[in-house]
């Protein structure tokens, strides 16, 4: 389903992204974990090509964007809708209700009809237990539930691969366990999932491979019970012991 | 002096009102035909304008951005009276003749032109970056992007500087005057250089300003009211 070959990522003179390799069947979970600055947000943002690999070639399914030669805007924003983004900020449009924010891809990009989005969207809030507020304003959501719309909004556009960048990071406590329920039923239903995050029991639970980045590249990668009961690295020993 | 003049006027109540009503209806006319049309078309016109400019400053292409900044700096730096007689006294020198409206309408839209541009990007930049990534992450363009996701909520933050260029605006049209356009404070002018009462008629066309002004102002309450319903409170 994806397939990443030697991708690269450059800041100015910071190497972010030292190349990284991996492929991902379809309908697996994937988690990536490591410390700040490691790479990893970097990545996920790579892979919806919100920031632009300096090298390396990206394909999921049967298309593919190679980052050494010239592509157009077009190729770009095709290539995104593959793959449908949860942000740690959630970033919801203040303006819109939550059914108008999950009705705004697919009436804007798909030009569907929107008697038939609406109706879409409806499923989608349903189906993230937030029907009821459908016409509230973000401002007038939890987090959770605000997050929970932004989990929607990005299915509403049918990708192929859910990305998901610290999506409880910005939570209380109290309510992180509701966005996990929902991400969790994602995973159940097939979904591939690629997911950066700092929550060790979810990843325990529900990852079907847990990678360790950390310096911009893939330390290590395993099941979850490999990862965390026999880590093989010295660098993964050091943070698994740090965050536990 | 004054106390003759206010005498003259004031225990001449029949002329007062004879005068105020002869000339009533030539201002009101004056400012639906000229003022109010003037204003509105110059605003949408320098609005417009005023996008074009801000996307051109913030769309990283050096030649648009360079271009943007001489007119805006251009047009700031020198007087909006200077910049009107130009086109219309100065540009015949060139073989361009242009009819006094048109003429105004070309300066004062250039004016507002540049002066909103910079409250428009300003009012982009108060986007969070999240905002644009989101609506990128759905796969929308640049414009749709803008289109759906920036500027209502710009719009929001624009609204209170934008109203005092329009509001300004009303007030700078009298300048038109200069280039005679029949506006209403031509109208007043060209009554009081046949009766003399310059202080009531001068007057008379100020109260009508602001009757204009106080009106825009309310309608601005408005707006602001309609596009804060999403903001928490």
């Amino acid at each position: 389903m994806i397939s990443v070959q030697g991708l690269y990522k450059q800041f100015g003179d910071v190497e972010v992204l030292k190349g990284i390799d991996l492929t991902v069947d379809k309908g697996k979970v994937i988690v990536i974990i490591g410390p700040s600055g490691s790479g990893k947000t970097t990545f996920l943002r790579c892979l919806n090509v919100l920031e632009i690999p300096t090298k390396g070639k990206i394909s999921i399914g049967d298309r593919q964007l190679d980052f050494s030669q010239n592509m157009t805007k077009r190729d770009i924003h095709e290539f995104r809708r593959l793959t449908g983004m949860v942000f740690q900020n959630y970033n919801l449009f203040p303006h819109m209700t939550a059914l108008e924010n999950v009705m705004e891809g697919p009436v804007t990009v798909k030009r569907e009809a929107k008697e038939q989005a609406r109706q879409k969207a409806m499923a989608l809030l349903t189906k993230v237990g937030l029907a009821d507020k459908a016409h509230h304003y973000p401002f007038q959501l939890s987090g959770g539930q605000q997050q929970r719309v932004g989990i929607a909004r990005a299915l509403a556009m049918e990708p192929e691969v859910m990305l998901f960048d610290e999506p409880t990071s910005a939570l209380d406590p109290e309510l992180v366990g509701e966005v996990l329920k929902v991400m969790k039923d994602l995973a159940n239903e097939g979904m591939t999932m690629v997911i950066v995050t700092h929550e060790m029991r979810f990843a325990k639970e529900v990852a079907d491979e847990v990678i360790f980045m950390d310096g911009g590249f893939i330390v290590e990668r395993g099941t979850p019970q490999q990862l965390f009961t026999n880590p093989q690295h010295e660098r993964t020993k050091k943070f698994l012991q740090l965050i536990q | 002096m004054v106390k003759m003049y206010l005498s003259n006027v004031m225990l001449d109540p029949e002329r007062l009102t004879a005068i105020a009503q002869s000339s009533l209806l030539p201002l009101v006319k004056g400012a639906l035909y000229y003022t109010i049309p003037l204003t509105i078309i110059t605003f949408l016109l320098g609005l417009i304008l005023a996008i074009l400019t801000a996307l051109a400053r913030l769309s990283g292409v050096k030649v648009l951005e360079i271009i943007a900044r001489v007119y805006v700096s251009a047009i700031r730096g020198t007087p909006l009276l200077v910049q009107l007689f130009i086109i219309f006294y100065g540009l015949p020198n060139l073989g361009i003749t242009i009819d006094p409206f048109p003429a105004a309408v070309i300066g004062f839209s250039l004016n507002v032109g540049a002066y909103a541009s910079e409250i428009i990007r300003a009012a982009i930049l108060s986007i969070p970056k999240g905002q644009w990534e989101a609506a990128y992450s759905l796969g929308m363009t640049y414009g749709q992007t803008l289109r759906r996701v920036v500027f209502p909520q710009a719009a929001r933050v624009s609204v209170p500087p934008l109203s005092n260029t329009f509001i300004s605006l009303v007030k700078d049209t009298s300048l038109a005057s200069l280039i005679l356009v029949a506006e209403m404070f031509r109208k007043a002018q060209e009554i009081a250089s046949t009766n003399y009462e310059f202080l009531l008629l001068y007057t008379e066309a100020g109260l009508i300003y602001w009757v204009i002004c106080f009106l825009l102002s309310i309608v601005q309450g408005r707006i602001e009211e309609r596009l804060n319903r999403y903001i928490a409170r």
